[in-house]
C-alpha cells in the first residue's frame, strides 16, 4: 500500500524537480522566473495540441516517446522512489533497472535518427557515446552497495542494516551524482536551455517531436531525474536499517528536492565542459566508484 | 536416438538429392532445403523425446575411431538452436541464392554443414570429432568462397581456411597427448587421460585451438573476411552457430578435466571482457554491415566466455550457486545469440539482396521499401543490445546476477565480479550505440544515394525473420520456459543446483510485458488524444536552413567517430581538404583495419617467412630430386623401425 502511495507520489510530483531547479537559476541570475509549476503547464498545453511529424519520419518516431515513458515507468516499480520500498523487488533489479534506461534511450536515439536531421543525428551520436561511458560508472556504484548489503535489489539495499558509510559513501555519492548529472543531461554535461547550439545532447534530440508526443518525452525526463535522484538520496540521508528504521516519505521529499536545489546551484556557478572533456569526467565517477569499492 | 540418426540421415540423402537435380535447380532447392526442414523437425524430436542415456555405437574401418555419437544436455542445448536456425537459413537460402546452376552444389554443402555440425555436438569418439570438424571446416569454407570470382571472396576464404586448420592442429595435439596418456580415443577415457597430464596445457591447448574457431580476440580475425564474403543465409548459420562449436569443444574437454583452478575462470573472463569490447569497438567502426555483425560475434563470443569465467571462478571458489548462474547465463546466451545473430544477418542479407549495396553510408531510409524486414531488425538489435523486453537482456541479467553474487561473496572472486561487472557494463553501452547505428543509419531517414530497391521482400525470406524475432520477444517476456532449456546443462556443469532459476526470472519476463502493455496503453492514449485535432506533416526541422538534402544526414561514420577517436582503435582516415574560393574538389575516408591482423599476424607471418625463406632451397621444381627425398625419408624411417 506505502509503495502504491510511493509510486502515485512520484508519477505527481516528479514534474515539480525541473521547476524546483529552474527556480533556483533564476534565483542566482537575479530574476524572478518562472512557477515551479510550470512544466505541468507545459503538459497541459502539449497535450491539448496537435501534432506535426516530419514527412522523413516513420513507425519508430512515432514509437521512441511511447516506448521511452514506458520503459521508465517500468523501471519507477523496482526503485523505492519514496520513503518505502518499491512495488517489485527480486535478486536483480537493479540490472533490470538499469538496462530500462538504456531502452529508454535507445528509442530516443533511434526516433532521433528517423527524421534523418543532422542535428538530431549528432545529438544521437553523443548520446550514446556518453551513456556507454556513464554505464560502467553507475554499475560499479552498484557493485559497491550491492557488496556492503549483501544484497543486489534496491529494496534490500536501501533497507539494509549494514549501509555504505564514511569515505566510501562520499565516494560512491559523488559517482552517483555524476552519472546523475549526465544522465539528465543537466550541466556540465548539456546545457537544458539552449536548443540550437552544436554542443546540445538531449534537447536537440528532440527538436522535432510536438504536442502529445513532446509532453510525453518532458514528462519522462522528469521522471528520470525522479528515478535516479532517488538513489542518490536513498543512499545519502539516514533511512534507518532493517524494518524497525524511520521509513519517512517526509525525509525523502526533502531530500529530492535538495538534490534539486543543489542541481540548480551546480548549474548557476558552472559553465558546461568542454564536450572532449566530458568523457574524462565519466572516466572520473568510475575511478570513484571503483575507489570506493577497494576502500569498502 | 533413433530419430536423431534419421536425421542426420535425411541431412545426408537430401545433401546427394540436390546434388543430384543440380541441372534442376528448383528441384535441388526443394530437396535441399526439405530435407534440411524436415531434419529439424526430427532433430527436435530427438531432443525432446530423448530416452535416459540415448547413444549410437558402431565399429568403424579407421584405425582407433568408432562412430559412437550420444546426447545428452550439452549436446542438446547447442543443438537446438542448430536446427532451428539452419532450418530457417535453408528457406532463406532458397530466395537469397536464387535458383541457378549453383543452387545444387550450394545446398549440398549446406545440408553436410549442417550434419557434420550435429555431429560434431554429439561425437564422442576423438577420431569421429576430428572428421566432423574437418567436414564442417571444408564445406563451410567452400560456402563461403560461393562467389569465387571476386578476388576479395577468395582472400576471404584463405584466410579463413587457414585459422581454422592452425586451430585444428592445437586440437590434435590435445587428442594426441590424451591418447598417449590412456590409449585410446573415446571421450570416455579422457578424464583419465587429462587427470594425468597438466591441467595447464589441457586449458590452454583447449583454448587456443577451439578459441580460434569461436573468434575469441586475438584469434577472430577470419571472421570479419569470411562473414561479409558468404552469402547470408551462411554467414547466419557460421556466426549463429558454428563458431558455437568453438565454444562447444572448450566446455566438453574442461568438463574431461579434474575441477579447474581459480586461474582458468579468470583467463576466460579476460577473455571475454577483450573480446566483448574489442568487438564491439571494430564492430563500431565497420561501414559494411556484414562486417560490423561479424565483429558483433567476436563481442557476443566474449559475453560467453564472461559467463563461462564467472562460473569457473565460482566453483573454484567454492559456490556452486555463482557457478550455476554463469554457467546458465552463458548457455542461454549460446541460444539467443543464434536466434537474434542468425536474424540479423538474413536482415542484413534482405538488404544487400534488394539493393546491392553493404556500405551503409549509401543506404538509409530503407523502412519504407522493406518494412517487415525493418521491424525484424528492430526486434534483433534491440535484443542484441540487451534490452528488455528481449532475449538478450535475460542472458546478460543471469551473467550480471552471478557476478553481483561474487562480489557479496568477496574475496578473489569478488574481483573476478567486478572486472564481469565492469566488461559486461561497458560492452552493453557500446552495443547499444552499435546497434542504434547500425538500425538508424540503414532503415531510418532518408535513402544517403539513389537507390535501386529490386525483388522487394520474398516471402521466404521475410518468414524466417518474422519467425525468429518472434523467438526472440517470446524468450524475453517468458524467461521461466528458456530457463528450463539450460537447467540441466548447467547442472552438469557446476554440480549442484540453484534454487529454482525459472521462478526467479519471472518477475523480469513480467516486467517485459509490463513495458509492452504500457506503450500500446500509451500509443493508445496518443491516438485517442489526436482523433480529431489536426496532425500535419512537415519537412524536418532544419534549423532554419532551408535547402535540407539527404546527403546531410549523419552517416555511420559520423556517428560512431566520437566513441572511435576516443578509444583510438587506430582508424586511418583520408582527407582533401577544399581550397579556394570555389572549391571544386574534397574527401574523406576513414577505414579502421583490424588490430591484431596489423600489429600481431601481419609482422609474425612476416618474420616466419623471412626465417623460412632459406629454406627454399630445397623446394626447386626438380621431380627427381623430390623423388630423391621421398626414397630417403623412407629409408629413414626404415632405419628408425629397425633400431
Amino acid at each position: 500500500m506505502t509503495a502504491i502511495a510511493d509510486f502515485a507520489a512520484a508519477l505527481l510530483l516528479a514534474p515539480l524537480l525541473p521547476g524546483v531547479i529552474n527556480r533556483v537559476k533564476a534565483f542566482f541570475a537575479g530574476r524572478r522566473g518562472q512557477s515551479v509549476f510550470q512544466l505541468y503547464y507545459d503538459l497541459r498545453k502539449l497535450l491539448a495540441k496537435g501534432a506535426v511529424y516530419s514527412s522523413a519520419s516513420g513507425f519508430v518516431f512515432r514509437l521512441g516517446p511511447v516506448a521511452s515513458l514506458a520503459a521508465l515507468l517500468a523501471a519507477l516499480a523496482v526503485m523505492p522512489a519514496g520513503g518505502h520500498g518499491s512495488l517489485a523487488s527480486f535478486d536483480g533489479d537493479i540490472i533490470l533497472f538499469a538496462y530500462l534506461l538504456a531502452l529508454s534511450r535507445f528509442v530516443t536515439v533511434l526516433a532521433a535518427l528517423d527524421t534523418g536531421s543532422s542535428f538530431e543525428g549528432m545529438g544521437a551520436s553523443r548520446e550514446v557515446f556518453f551513456s556507454a561511458l556513464a554505464e560502467p560508472a553507475f554499475f560499479l556504484s552498484l557493485a559497491v552497495l550491492a557488496k556492503k548489503a549483501g544484497a543486489f535489489s534496491f529494496n534490500l539495499i536501501f533497507l539494509s542494516a549494514n549501509p555504505v558509510t564514511g569515505t566510501p559513501l562520499l565516494l560512491v555519492l559523488a559517482a552517483l551524482f555524476i552519472v546523475f548529472l549526465a544522465e539528465n543531461c543537466r550541466i556540465p554535461f548539456d546545457d537544458p536551455n539552449t536548443h540550437l547550439e552544436l554542443t546540445m545532447i538531449h534537447e536537440v534530440m528532440v527538436l522535432d517531436h510536438s504536442g502529445p508526443d513532446f509532453a510525453l518525452i518532458s514528462y519522462g525526463a522528469a521522471l528520470k531525474m525522479w528515478l535516479l535522484g532517488a538513489v542518490v538520496v536513498r543512499l545519502a540521508l539516514p533511512f534507518g536499517g532493517g524494518t524497525g528504521g524511520a521509513q519517512s516519505p517526509a525525509l525523502f521529499l526533502a531530500g529530492i528536492f535538495a538534490l534539486a536545489i543543489a542541481t540548480g546551484i551546480v548549474e548557476s556557478c558552472m559553465a558546461r565542459l568542454r564536450l572532449l572533456k566530458v568523457p574524462a569526467l565519466l572516466l572520473s565517477a568510475s575511478m570513484l566508484a571503483f575507489a570506493a569499492f577497494m576502500v569498502s | 536416438m533413433a530419430l536423431f540418426a534419421t536425421a542426420l540421415l535425411a541431412l545426408t540423402i537430401s545433401a546427394a538429392l540436390s546434388l543430384v537435380f543440380s541441372k534442376k535447380p528448383a528441384w535441388s532447392a526443394f530437396a535441399g532445403a526439405g530435407g534440411n526442414v524436415l531434419a529439424a523437425a526430427l532433430g527436435l524430436a530427438a531432443l525432446a523425446f530423448a530416452g535416459a542415456k540415448p547413444h549410437l555405437n558402431l565399429p568403424w574401418a579407421v584405425p582407433g575411431g568408432q562412430l559412437h555419437i550420444a546426447l545428452d544436455p550439452l549436446s542438446a542445448v547447442f543443438l537446438a538452436p542448430m536446427f532451428v536456425l539452419c532450418a530457417c537459413g535453408a528457406l532463406y537460402g532458397v530466395s537469397y541464392g536464387g535458383l541457378n546452376r549453383r543452387t545444387g552444389t550450394g545446398f549440398l554443402l549446406y545440408n553436410l554443414l549442417t550434419a557434420s555440425m550435429a555431429v560434431v555436438f554429439t561425437a564422442r569418439n576423438a577420431m569421429l570429432f576430428l572428421a566432423a570438424w574437418e567436414i564442417m571446416a571444408l564445406c563451410s569454407f567452400l560456402l563461403v568462397v560461393t562467389d569465387y570470382e571476386n578476388p576479395e571472396t577468395r582472400n576471404a576464404g584463405w584466410v579463413y581456411l587457414v585459422a581454422t586448420h592452425i586451430g585444428t592442429a592445437f586440437i590434435i595435439a590435445l587428442f594426441a597427448l590424451a591418447w598417449h596418456k590412456c590409449g585410446s580415443t573415446e571421450f570416455a577415457d579422457f578424464p583419465k587421460a587429462f587427470a594425468a597430464l597438466p591441467f595447464a596445457a589441457v586449458a590452454l591447448l583447449s583454448v587456443t585451438g577451439f578459441g580460434a574457431k569461436a573468434g575469441f580476440f586475438p584469434f577472430h580475425v577470419w571472421l570479419p573476411k569470411a562473414h561479409p564474403a558468404a552469402p547470408s543465409h551462411v554467414s547466419a548459420v557460421m556466426s549463429g552457430i558454428m563458431i558455437k562449436t568453438g565454444i562447444y569443444g572448450i566446455i566438453r574437454m574442461i568438463s574431461f578435466c579434474p575441477p579447474p583452478p581459480f586461474w582458468f575462470g579468470g583467463l576466460l573472463a579476460s577473455i571475454g571482457i577483450i573480446s566483448g569490447v574489442g568487438g564491439v569497438l571494430f564492430a563500431l567502426a565497420q561501414r559494411d554491415i556484414k562486417r560490423s555483425l561479424a565483429y558483433s560475434s567476436v563481442e557476443n563470443i566474449g559475453i560467453i566466455a564472461l559467463g563461462l569465467g564467472m562460473g569457473w571462478m565460482g566453483a573454484a571458489s567454492g559456490r556452486t550457486d555463482i557457478a550455476f548462474i554463469g554457467f546458465a547465463g552463458a548457455l542461454l546466451h549460446v541460444i539467443n545469440h543464434a536466434f537474434f545473430k542468425g536474424l540479423l544477418f538474413f536482415g542484413a542479407g534482405a538488404v544487400y539482396h534488394a539493393t546491392g549495396i553493404r556500405d551503409m553510408d549509401r543506404l538509409g531510409g530503407l523502412r519504407r521499401f522493406m518494412p517487415v524486414t525493418a521491424l525484424t531488425f528492430l526486434a534483433g538489435s534491440a535484443a542484441i543490445a540487451a534490452l528488455p523486453p528481449f532475449n538478450g537482456f535475460i542472458s546478460e541479467f543471469l551473467i550480471y546476477s552471478g557476478a553481483f553474487k561474487a562480489v557479496i561473496a568477496g574475496r578473489g572472486a569478488g574481483f573476478g565480479g567486478l572486472a564481469v561487472i565492469l566488461g559486461l557494463s561497458l560492452t552493453g553501452g557500446l552495443a547499444a550505440a552499435c546497434f542504434t547505428r547500425v538500425f538508424g543509419i540503414i532503415f531510418l531517414g532518408e535513402p544517403r544515394a539513389k537507390l535501386a530497391v529490386e525483388h522487394g521482400e520474398p516471402p521466404l525470406m521475410v518468414g524466417p525473420m518474422v519467425a525468429l524475432s518472434a523467438l526472440c520477444l517470446f524468450m524475453g517476456l517468458a524467461p521461466q520456459f528458456a530457463a528450463r532449456l539450460v537447467t540441466e546443462p548447467a547442472l552438469m556443469l557446476s554440480g549442484a543446483p540453484y534454487a529454482d532459476l525459472p521462478s526467479r526470472l519471472q518477475p523480469v519476463g513480467l516486467l517485459g510485458c509490463a513495458v509492452v502493455l504500457l506503450s500500446l496503453a500509451l500509443w493508445f492514449f496518443r491516438k485517442r488524444l489526436l482523433a480529431g485535432r489536426a496532425v500535419a506533416s512537415a519537412p524536418t526541422w532544419g534549423c532554419g536552413y532551408s535547402a535540407p538534402a539527404a546527403s546531410m544526414q549523419y552517416t555511420a561514420s559520423s556517428f560512431a567517430q566520437p566513441l572511435v577517436d576516443f578509444f583510438g582503435i587506430g582508424t586511418a582516415k583520408k582527407i582533401e581538404e577544399p581550397h579556394g574560393l570555389f572549391p571544386s574538389h574534397a574527401m574523406f575516408r576513414s577505414e579502421t583495419p583490424d588490430i591484431a591482423k596489423s600489429r600481431f599476424y601481419r609482422p609474425l607471418f612476416e618474420n616466419i617467412e623471412q626465417r623460412m625463406s632459406s629454406l627454399r632451397v630445397i623446394q626447386h621444381g626438380n621431380i627427381h630430386a623430390y623423388i630423391l627425398y621421398i626414397a630417403a625419408a623412407l629409408v629413414a624411417l626404415l632405419v628408425w623401425t629397425l633400431k
